[in-house]
């Protein structure tokens, strides 16, 4: 038992549902109780879908125990095959439904239904939302996928793509251009958009690419098992690796990199001037495994800032991005508890978050920007406007969402200069955040639930210590602060003059 | 506005034929409520003892929006835990231990059972026992039932206040409970205009924080302020006390009547009912009639959620000129909303139970002007051209008595008139093939995949 408040990742029949949904012509019989159908909202609201998610609930009830479960699921069969009429079934078991242990897969196979029936294992107790989704996709695959012959110009599959995925709908269009541009047409996306008919198609298509590994690396293994498909292992997230990535198609397909870069501009303004304040700005990198790995190299080598920790919450990824820490010379930090994460950037205390909507949350109690790089989504990372991650219009969109929440260069300075400036004055906050003053560290949190215990329940600061606390921009304040507390308490000091404030600027001076 | 319309002839809804469906439901489970009881019970807790899936439930209704560490979480039931029982109590204990050492500020602690909790059979009514005597004089520790195999959404709420009442002292005292979790700032209105009523002695259920909770004995009576309160009246009843029925305090003349059966009980003399009324009812009729203006002649249908349908449904006929096609309640307690259907005349189809699949045919065959649905399946209607309304605002949002009957219609009206506002430019929105997600992928189903 795990006390849980908040969580990265839903249950593994969730995953499940992501790859169904964004599917055409599956339907998944999901034996579960009624509110298991919230997931339902999670597609419809969060990502704005037209269309309920293809997937019937059996809402099996406390009286239908012991008695009926079973035949209440092989009805909800019929019927969801009577009604859609899709080109394949799934069926699985939620939580619930896995300890009545009515076997879905069993059941549906004895319904001889014209079509074929997929059954999945979705062990909830041990697995989450990702492995569900890889799970299931492997599954679709490995059932529907037919030998075939390959198609006469080059042509790749897209994997990876599903509903409710991290800016998922614009990353095929981007993926698609660069493989075009190469003169590589693409076979099938999947799951995001096929059908059963296309995904028997698969191994027509002389490679793979792996876009999101948490959601397809098991369908593009067995792929490359059976059908001798080979697939990138470059997610084209970032310039470099965006270069990376089409080296490896040249490599694999013997085309020469042919890419038209006309309006890739991320290089250039990373380069220009103003961009001079964000070197070595200090960014924790937290997400799933594949996000945080592209995140922390444009984060070193694009942006230049300093990685100062990373993690990721799903533990397929661990292995990775532990070694990936020790490239950055930090100890990577592997948990979905997120309290662990607040713990980790609190001691940090990072001038950049780029993390999940988690720790924008965790950011704004801290008093920390954070730009979202990764799932779990939000109605947020599902902009009306086009905004890929991929490619070169991804590496785009992504320097101008690190660099929003920074306060831009020179601002930084006349913020510095004209502090108490009417205009300037520190409660003004950054100039393009609608003048919302970014919370002080140490006032309350949001929601006043518990205080977070913090230095200042140990040392008291000086009346003109505090007065000229406040001096410092508010950007760099929270960090002050906590600097100042930490070296006061180190050194037993329980009273913060000016003096220890500046003693222990001194102390940190990078 | 004018005088409400007549009562209807004979029991209204009351004996009409009810439909009763049985099908895929689409409705949150009772774990839902603790979403808005955390914030009612101020040093409450509730663990929830389930699945990664409960615990995701709770995120997703909740909108990942509290910022600081809220009063909820979730046990969350791994492999080993399954394997043996006297483990998992084990780990039971230790979680709420950590959790209480750390949180001293909790003094009621609910544990919420779920459907893998009950599956599996793991008794939180013992562990509760036992860890209130553990607790003893620093936390008294409840449990109920908000899983999905035992209750439908608003019904968690119902098994939390009536866990509470064996937990509530004995008084011989002459009181009047209200009972159901209202935003503090309406029940301070009720407790005000019960006062002047002339009251003496109003207690609530749930009570703000542990200390002020309420007594209960043979001379309490108790008005429920929510439809869905079933197992907490029976409870009540169980320890003496005894129900006002009263049709509910939804808009100017739900809200007259509730307070008019508390005033007959209380033998509250006419005159001072109407001084003490008639300000707050004329300034009702009128924040309503705004809306009456919009909504009149509407059609709207009703898919089951909260229980709030049918006096809601009382409301927006009776009070806001709507005409109901289809009344849909999980559960249609007629003991409770009796008084309600009464008052309902006859003409909408009342539902209980669901096919969701069946009442979403009906639904785009009888084509309403206003749906009100849940979370799941609002978006896909808009996409066929309804017009809908999340049920769960109306349990979110203040909706009682009279000061808030205003914008208990005016949440109906918005979803209308915003279509409204669109439909004037119909070069925006050219009819209701407007899809989001254009760029999923280069073929669409056609809207016609939803039902
Ligand atoms: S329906 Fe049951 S398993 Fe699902 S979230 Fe509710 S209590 Fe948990």
């Amino acid at each position: 038992m795990k006390l849980a408040v908040w969580t990265y990742e839903g249950p593994p029949h969730v995953g499940a549902m992501r790859v169904a949904t964004g599917m055409e012509g599956v339907h998944f019989v999901l034996h579960a109780p009624q509110g298991d159908t919230y997931a339902d909202l999670l597609f419809t609201m969060i990502e704005r879908r037209d269309h309920r998610p293809p997937v019937t609930f059996t809402t099996f009830q406390a009286r239908d125990l012991g008695s009926d479960t079973a035949t209440l699921f092989k009805d909800a069969c019929n019927a969801a095959y009577e009604r859609y009429k899709p080109e394949a079934l799934i069926v699985g078991a939620s939580c619930t439904a896995e300890l009545i242990q009515d076997d879905p897969g069993g059941l549906a196979a004895a319904l001889d239904l014209p079509i074929p029936v997929i059954p999945l294992e979705l062990p909830s107790y041990q697995r989450k939302e990702n492995f569900g989704a890889d799970e299931t996709f492997f599954q679709i695959v490995k059932h529907l996928a037919k030998p075939c012959e390959k198609t006469a110009n080059i042509t790749a599959n897209i994997l990876g793509p599903t509903g409710l995925g991290f800016r998922h709908r614009d990353d095929i269009v981007e993926v698609t251009s660069l493989l075009n541009d190469m003169g590589i047409d693409v076979n099938v996306v999947a799951p995001m958009g096929s059908s059963p008919t296309e995904i028997a198609q698969l191994p027509a298509a002389h490679f793979n690419v792996l876009l999101y590994p948490e959601t397809a690396e098991a369908a593009a293994r067995w792929l490359e098992r059976t059908f001798d498909q080979p697939f990138t292992k470059t997610v084209p997230i970032g310039v470099g690796a965006t270069r990376d990535f089409l080296a490896e198609v040249a490599e694999i397909t013997g085309k020469p990199v042919q890419s038209d870069e006309s309006r890739l501009r991320q290089p250039w303004y990373s380069a220009s001037v103003d961009s001079t304040y964000l070197t070595g700005k200090r960014v924790f990198v937290f997400g799933d495994g594949t996000h945080v790995k592209t995140a922390a190299r444009i984060a070193k080598e694009e942006m230049c800032f300093e990685v100062c920790g990373l993690g990721c919450y799903n533990r397929e990824f661990a292995r990775d991005v532990r070694a990936l820490g020790k490239d950055y010379g930090v100890e990577a930090l592997i948990t979905d508890d997120y309290l662990d994460v607040e713990q980790a950037i609190e001691r940090l205390q990072p001038e950049l978050i780029l993390g999940t909507q988690m720790e924008r949350h965790i950011g704004k109690r801290l008093g920390i920007p954070c730009a979202v790089i990764s799932a779990p989504v939000h109605v947020q990372d599902f902009p009306a406007r086009y905004s890929p991650q991929a490619g070169w219009e991804g590496a785009n969109v992504i320097f101008d969402t690190w660099v929003h929440p920074l306060v831009m260069g020179l601002e930084e300075h006349l913020l510095t200069m004209f502090r108490e400036d009417f205009e300037f004055h520190d409660d003004a906050g950054a100039s393009h955040h609608g003048g919302h003053a970014p919370r002080e560290i140490g006032a309350t949190p949001d929601v006043t639930e518990i205080p977070t215990p913090s230095g200042s329940d140990v040392v008291v600061w000086l009346q003109d210590a505090e007065k000229e606390l406040k001096k410092i921009p508010f950007f760099v304040r929270g960090k002050a602060k906590r600097n100042t507390e930490a070296f006061a308490t180190e050194r037993g000091v329980t009273e913060i003059s000016i003096d220890t404030l500046y003693e222990a600027k001194a102390h940190f001076a990078r | 506005m004018t005088d409400m319309p007549a009562l209807p002839q004979g029991n209204g809804c009351r004996d009409v034929p009810v439909l009763k469906q049985r099908g895929q439901h689409e409705v949150f489970c009772g774990l839902t409520g603790i979403i808005w009881l955390h914030r009612k019970m101020q040093d409450a807790f509730f663990l929830v003892v389930g699945s990664r899936t409960c615990a995701h439930l709770l995120q997703s209704a909740a909108g990942v929006m509290i910022f600081a560490e809220p009063r909820f979480g979730t046990a969350i039931l791994e492999e080993k835990d399954l394997a043996g029982l006297a483990d998992a109590n084990e780990e039971l204990d230790r979680e709420v231990e950590r959790l209480l050492s750390r949180r001293s500020d909790i003094k009621q602690l609910f544990l919420v059972g779920s459907c893998p909790s009950e599956v599996i059979k793991l008794d939180l009514e013992r562990a509760a026992e036992r860890l209130s005597e553990k607790y003893f004089g620093k936390t008294q520790v409840l449990n109920y039932s908000g899983s999905g195999i035992e209750t439908t959404f608003t019904q968690g709420e119902d098994a939390c206040l009536a866990s509470i009442v064996p937990a509530m002292p004995k008084t011989t005292e002459r009181q009047l409970l209200v009972v159901g979790a209202l935003p503090d700032v309406v029940e301070d209105q009720a407790l005000k205009l019960l006062g002047d009523l002339g009251i003496e002695t109003v207690r609530v259920l749930p009570s703000r924080t542990a200390d002020e909770i309420a007594g209960v004995g043979p001379n309490t009576v108790f008005a429920l302020t929510q439809p869905f309160l079933g197992d907490a009246a029976g409870a009540l009843e169980r320890r003496g006390a005894r129900h006002i029925a009263a049709p509910f305090p939804f808009g100017e003349e739900g809200t007259t009547a509730w307070l008019a059966a508390i005033a007959r009980e209380f033998g509250v003399d006419q005159d001072l009912f109407e001084t003490v009324t008639a300000a707050p009812r004329a300034r009702a009729r009128k924040a309503i009639a705004r809306s009456h203006e919009v909504l009149q002649n509407k059609r709207i249908f009703f898919f089951p959620d909260s229980q709030l349908e049918v006096p809601l449904a009382r409301f927006l006929t009776r009070e806001c000129g709507m005409e109901a096609v289809e009344v849909g309640t999980p559960f249609l307690h007629k003991g409770l909303v009796g008084p309600d259907l009464e008052m309902l005349a006859t003409g909408p189809q009342i539902s209980e139970g669901q096919d969701v699949d069946q009442q979403l045919d009906r639904a785009i065959a009888a084509q309403p002007d206003l749906t009100v649905c849940g979370l799941g399946l609002a978006n896909p209607l808009e996409a066929r051209g309804l017009t809908t309304k999340w049920a769960i605002e109306l349990v979110f949002t203040p909706v009682h008595f009279y000061e808030q009957a205003g914008d208990l219609a005016e949440l109906f009206t918005r979803p209308l008139r915003r279509r409204a506002m669109l439909a004037e430019h119909p070069s925006h929105i050219n009819g209701p093939e407007i899809s989001s997600g254009e760029r999923e992928g280069a073929k669409r189903p056609s809207l016609g995949a939803l039902a």
